[in-house]
């Protein structure tokens, strides 16, 4: 398989997943602003989704279309991180998911702009726009739960000790992305660990949550081994495509 | 995998490094208001007319040309090529706009094309003062300098004026708005509730 191609759905499977993620909590929502907030993300991500998709289903060429990357593949296809798949256990995780991974994606769109493959880059430009944004929501929600109520406060960090596992998945590299990064089209992860959890536990410390220390990661998604959750979602996601073939609205 | 918590030097190193990235971030986007400038001067004056009857679906009393969307519009063999550019990459109106910039070229009898680009990627410093000037006519506060909205989405601070009273005193409600591009506040002297557009930069 192409490598281009699947360097390409290493970046955007994590932001149709976890898109797909807030998406669910439309109308379901804490509160109408939190609701809001969270699906107005939700639809950045779609749209980064979109380009990246275009951009490969244009590489992959035949009947590939946007829409055949991201509803008809196979779980085993889809290699986004285990992270952004965690489901919405309930408001605290919700958040806690967020800020971890916006963390990580802020920094990797900081490196991804200055790739030598145009298309990349240009999306990496636009997107960094929207996830500053993001990533300001979701330290400010970290920060309110927190130095909150003492059940704020216990709610946040068990869900910052439980999605901890998952975080230096990110970090891992794929043959797609080594052979990327040799190119100089891909941005290399490996050299995003220092500063993200240098960021990440500042903002933690600051909401007096304690930086959690496990004694091991999860990972397996970029190889497209994922937690028994991704079924569950796929099969939500991707119904209407299946049960109609090609219908569109 | 913390070792850069306890190395104090080794941060420094990084904040130089990103302090560094910043500033080449800033000149990147300096040079692309720059090319947007100079790409503006390439709308054919004689399409700004329809260009300008086409407005933004979520905000009908603003034109798509003063929203700054519009990055070319040129006659070529016959058939208007129209580039433009999204606000915001998920932003729902940009497949309707499309459409009625289609619309509106086939009532003139034009055939037009149109094309999305990505690069350089939209922001708010292109919105015209006749563009702001619709906003908070239509009831929608315009954006603020970056580091103002940054104050103003996050230190609580009063810079946000009511669109409707004029009043100052303003609060933030949530920093997500009807839409992804617009925070929602209210006024505290007149109580209506408002959008205010985020500065996107």
């Amino acid at each position: 398989m192409n490598h281009l191609v699947q360097y390409i759905y290493g970046i955007a499977d994590n932001a149709l997943i976890l898109g797909q993620r807030l998406g669910e909590l439309c109308g379901h929502g804490p509160s109408l602003e939190t609701d809001i907030a969270l699906t107005n993300i939700s639809l950045d991500l779609f749209g980064q989704t979109r380009s990246y998709y275009q951009y490969a289903a244009k590489l992959k060429g035949g009947d590939a279309t946007e829409d055949t990357v991201a509803f008809l593949r196979s779980e085993r296809e889809y290699i986004n991180v285990l992270l952004v798949e965690q489901p919405n256990t309930n408001f605290a995780y919700s958040i806690a998911r967020q800020f971890l991974f916006d963390a990580f994606h802020l920094l990797l769109l900081e490196e991804l702009q200055n790739s030598n493959d145009k298309t990349l880059a240009a999306i990496a430009k636009k997107s960094i726009k929207e996830v500053r944004y993001h990533l300001r929501f979701s330290s400010d929600w970290i920060k309110r739960l927190g130095d909150g109520t003492p059940e704020s406060h216990q709610k946040i960090q068990e869900a910052i000790a439980d999605l901890w596992v998952y975080t230096n998945e990110l970090f891992e590299q794929t043959d797609a992305d080594k052979a990327m990064v040799a190119q100089g089209t891909g941005a290399d992860v490996t050299l995003l660990r220092d500063a993200y959890y240098t960021q990440v536990s500042q903002i933690l410390e600051e909401a007096t949550i304690a930086v959690p220390n496990p004694e091991y990661f999860q990972k397996g998604g970029k190889q497209g081994i994922h937690s028994e959750h991704m079924g569950y979602l796929l099969a939500d996601m991707q119904y209407m495509q299946r049960a109609y073939p090609n219908m569109s609205w | 995998m913390q070792s850069g918590l306890r190395h104090p030097t080794k941060n420094e190193q990084k904040y130089q490094s990103i302090a560094k990235r910043l500033q080449s971030r800033r000149r990147v986007q300096s040079e692309a208001c720059q090319k947007m400038t100079e790409t503006k001067t390439h709308i054919d004056p004689k399409l700004t007319a329809i260009l300008q009857s086409v407005s933004d679906p979520e905000i009908p009393v603003l034109s798509i040309m003063d929203m700054g969307v519009v990055r070319s519009a040129e006659m070529q063999d016959g058939i208007a090529q129209v580039i433009i550019t999204p606000t915001y990459s998920g932003c729902p109106a940009m497949d309707v706009i499309g459409d009625d910039i289609k619309k509106a070229f086939s009532e003139k009898g034009i055939p037009v094309q149109v094309e999305l680009v990505l690069s350089p990627a939209w922001t708010t410093d292109w919105i015209t003062p006749a563009g702001r000037q619709a906003l908070e006519k239509y009831g929608i506060a315009a954006p603020l300098e970056a580091e103002a909205d940054k104050e103003a989405l996050l230190g609580d601070k009063k810079l946000v004026k009511c669109p409707q009273c004029g009043s100052m005193n303003t609060k933030m409600i949530s920093q997500f708005g009807s839409t992804a591009c617009k925070a929602f506040f209210q006024c505290q002297d007149c109580k209506e509730p408002f959008d205010y557009f985020k500065c996107l930069k």
